[in-house]
């Protein structure tokens, strides 16, 4: 299964670029090959599903790519920058400003309101006071929990909190969007409405979205283009139409 | 971030586990508490001792003799100075001289002789003290009876506890001096005594008129210069009324022959008593100026001391001033303080590894919050100032309860004794003392111990693997 169907034409330059990637990891005397040799490139808009079953390194690769982790060799270039080669400070710049993530276990701070861990990353990159209130309110109600804003995350619903984290991972208007099994966690219905609110970012806002998931099905629904890994090589990499259809078919009626 | 990002986010994790840094910054508490109290109260005993001192007129004082007193001073001195034999008589032009040297407030002459004084017909032998009218100040008279000298001429007299139970006949036991001034006190104020004393008189002239005459024969007529030096010795009696009773002697670390009885200065002198002094030097004074054995200056300030005593020296006189004990006083203090601030400081050392382990136990449990802070853009320096932040808040607030609590441990103890030393009958002491700098020196040295005690947890936090700490459940 080669990537043969290529991408559509409206994708602008190539964002994510990954040139013989590899992270290896010694657990005792064994060497474990999370990512292995992976060559690949994004396009700025695009969705893109990392497929594979657990252990096969699709996170690791998310990791690589949202700076989280360094490569044992390799390049991995996002926006013409080798992530490699930046210092510990450069690196927490880069995910602070070009990069939202969300995780499986949403990863909110649970002594914090949903209004406060949607600010937070805003303290770090130290937005103004005033304009903070303004823009986590815009945010929470993009993702529809204003009502919610003063409430912590325990009491609020999985779905509700990966909301929060979603809107937590767009405040400071990063051009891509990493998650990490968004929908690990959710039933089936939440799962949809938090993937029916991550195509919308992608296609409203723009943002190039790579998904690392092991649900083919989820991926087919939503994911343009589809990338399979297993023991850390990239076994395909493939478009996927009727995501690209529905995209199209979205993007006209509105 | 921002400073008061930074310090609302190190507050309200403190907040969050609140019994644990509660009890951590109770721990830094008592650490600044008990420095406070020990340091307080080393500078509290120093300045009583040194207030006590001060009122003593030790440190004020310049103690005159002449080189020819030979009794008192090593052969040192004798070698340095002019020959004993021909340097300066102690006399009244001395005195008026060394009261007209900068800085000296005033120079009188020590007057005591053994006399006898009588009391409701019964002999008593004893020592009898001048003191000048600027002895009211001395801390002997804290605790006196009646009151102190109405004038410096005044026919009246101060009597030390000793003396006045003799007087009443009363032997204390050796080592259990436990009368009461005031039961003393009651008895004798406002009574008379008769001082009997021998007066040293210029010869009456027809007198000397008929030595000179004697003399002549035999001597020839170079005698006759030196008959002015004759005086003679009358046997007089003085009324003097008690006005006062002093717990303590008042010259107690004065002079090696103590007083027990008082009069005032200018009464004194005018009764010309005969010194000790008169015999050694009957060839040299004129016979109706008196000469002293011993002047006391009183300078201005203890600063001052040297200088006099160096301008004294000049003139040709020895002196002695207790300068060379309150330096070592000094340093005794300093090394007390010096203590007493290491034990202190012991228990903020304990306390500030209650810091360490606070933070490192909080890096295990919030590690996952630090990987979520990391992975939404947090830098390192952002983890380890949030650590630091929080250590130094618990050193701050840690520092500010210490410092309230040392003072209030401080007062109790300075309460506690004082109902103590009311029950021995002394007068109260403030012998706490918690200056400003003491305070701000004690908040600014706990949030300092807590910062260092904060540099590994803070430095640990931010070296944090976020992509380990976010695997960790």
């Amino acid at each position: 299964m080669s990537g043969s169907q290529g991408t559509p034409p409206t994708h602008g330059a190539c964002t994510i670029r990954t040139q013989d990637l590899c992270r290896h990891y010694r657990l005792g005397d064994t060497l474990i090959r999370a990512v292995d040799g992976i060559s690949l490139e994004v396009r700025s808009g695009e969705f893109v599903a990392l497929l594979g079953s657990s252990g096969s390194g699709k996170s690791s690769v998310l990791n690589l790519v949202a700076g989280l982790d360094r490569p044992t060799s390799g390049v991995v270039i996002v926006q013409g920058r080798n992530l490699a080669q930046l210092s510990r400070e450069e690196l927490s710049k880069y995910r602070l400003h070009t990069v939202g993530m969300v995780f499986q276990s949403f990863n909110l701070i649970s002594s914090m309101t949903l209004e406060e861990n949607v600010e937070l990353p805003m303290r770090f990159a130290e937005v103004e006071r005033g304009k903070r209130q303004n823009l986590a309110h815009d945010a929470l109600q993009r993702v529809g929990l204003v009502a919610r804003m003063k409430h912590r995350p325990s009491e609020l619903s999985g779905g509700e909190q990966q909301r929060a984290a979603l809107a937590r991972a767009l405040i400071n208007r990063p051009q891509l969007l990493l998650a990490d099994e968004p929908t690990g966690n959710l039933d089936s219905h939440t799962g949809t409405e938090i993937m029916n609110l991550v195509r919308d970012l992608n296609r409203q806002l723009e943002m190039t979205v790579v998904m690392v998931t092991h649900e083919r099905a989820l991926a087919e629904r939503y994911a343009e283009r589809l990338i399979f890994l297993a023991d850390g090589k990239l076994i395909g990499d493939q478009g996927n139409r009727s995501a690209a259809g529905e995209i199209k078919f979205q993007g006209e009626r509105s | 971030m921002k400073l008061p990002d930074l310090t609302e986010l190190a507050l309200r994790n403190l907040r969050e586990s609140g019994l644990r840094n509660s009890l951590t910054t109770v721990g830094i508490a008592v650490g600044v508490a008990s420095l406070v109290a020990m340091l307080s109260l080393g500078i509290g005993l120093q300045q009583l001792a040194s207030r006590r001192l001060v009122k003593s007129g030790l440190f004020d004082t310049v103690l005159v003799t002449s080189r020819r007193d030979l009794r008192n001073f090593g052969r040192e001195e004798e070698r340095t100075g002019p020959a004993p034999g021909e340097s300066r008589i102690l006399d009244e032009p001395a005195r008026r001289e060394i009261e007209h040297l900068p800085n000296v407030l005033e120079a009188y002459p020590d007057i005591r002789f053994i006399t006898e004084l009588r009391y409701d017909d019964k002999p008593h032998l004893t020592m009898v003290g001048a003191l000048p009218s600027s002895a009211r100040s001395n801390d002997a008279f804290d605790g006196m009876q009646g009151s102190f000298f109405s004038s410096e001429t005044g026919a009246e007299v101060i009597l030390q506890k000793s003396f006045a139970a003799e007087l009443l006949g009363k032997t204390p036991q050796p080592g259990t001096d436990e009368t009461k001034v005031a039961e003393l006190a009651a008895p004798l104020l406002g009574k008379e005594l008769t001082m009997r004393y021998a007066q040293r008189a210029v010869a009456q002239s027809q007198l000397r008129g008929g030595a000179n005459a004697r003399a002549g024969d035999s001597a020839g007529k170079a005698q006759g210069s030196k008959s002015e030096t004759a005086y003679s010795v009358i046997s007089r009696e003085q009324k003097l009324r008690i006005v006062g009773l002093a717990d303590l002697d008042p010259e107690s670390m004065r002079g090696p022959t103590r007083a027990r009885v008082f009069l005032p200065l200018r009464l004194a002198e005018s009764l010309h008593v005969m010194q000790s002094t008169d015999l050694r030097e009957i060839s040299r004074a004129a016979a109706d100026e008196p000469v002293y054995s011993s002047i006391s200056v009183r300078v201005g300030n203890p600063t001052q001391v040297q200088p006099v005593e160096n301008a004294v020296k000049k003139m040709g006189f020895n002196t002695f001033s207790i300068l060379d004990a309150t330096r070592s006083l000094r340093q005794f203090f300093a090394v007390l303080d010096l203590f007493l601030g290491i034990f202190g400081s012991l228990a903020l050392a304990v306390a500030s590894i209650g810091i360490v382990n606070t933070l490192v136990m909080a890096i295990l449990e919030r590690r996952r919050e630090i990987g979520i802070m990391k992975a939404i853009g947090a830098s390192d320096a952002d983890v380890r100032t949030l650590f630091f932040a929080e250590a130094g808040a618990m050193g701050a607030l840690g520092g500010v309860v210490g410092v309230a609590l040392g003072w209030a441990i401080g007062q109790a103890i300075n309460f506690g004794t004082n109902i103590y030393l009311k029950r021995q009958a002394l007068p109260p002491e403030h012998f706490w003392s918690v200056p400003w700098w003491l305070v701000a020196g004690a908040i600014v040295f706990a949030f300092i111990v807590s910062l260092v005690s904060g540099l590994y947890p803070a430095a640990r936090a931010a070296r944090l693997d976020p992509v380990q700490a976010l695997r960790y459940e």
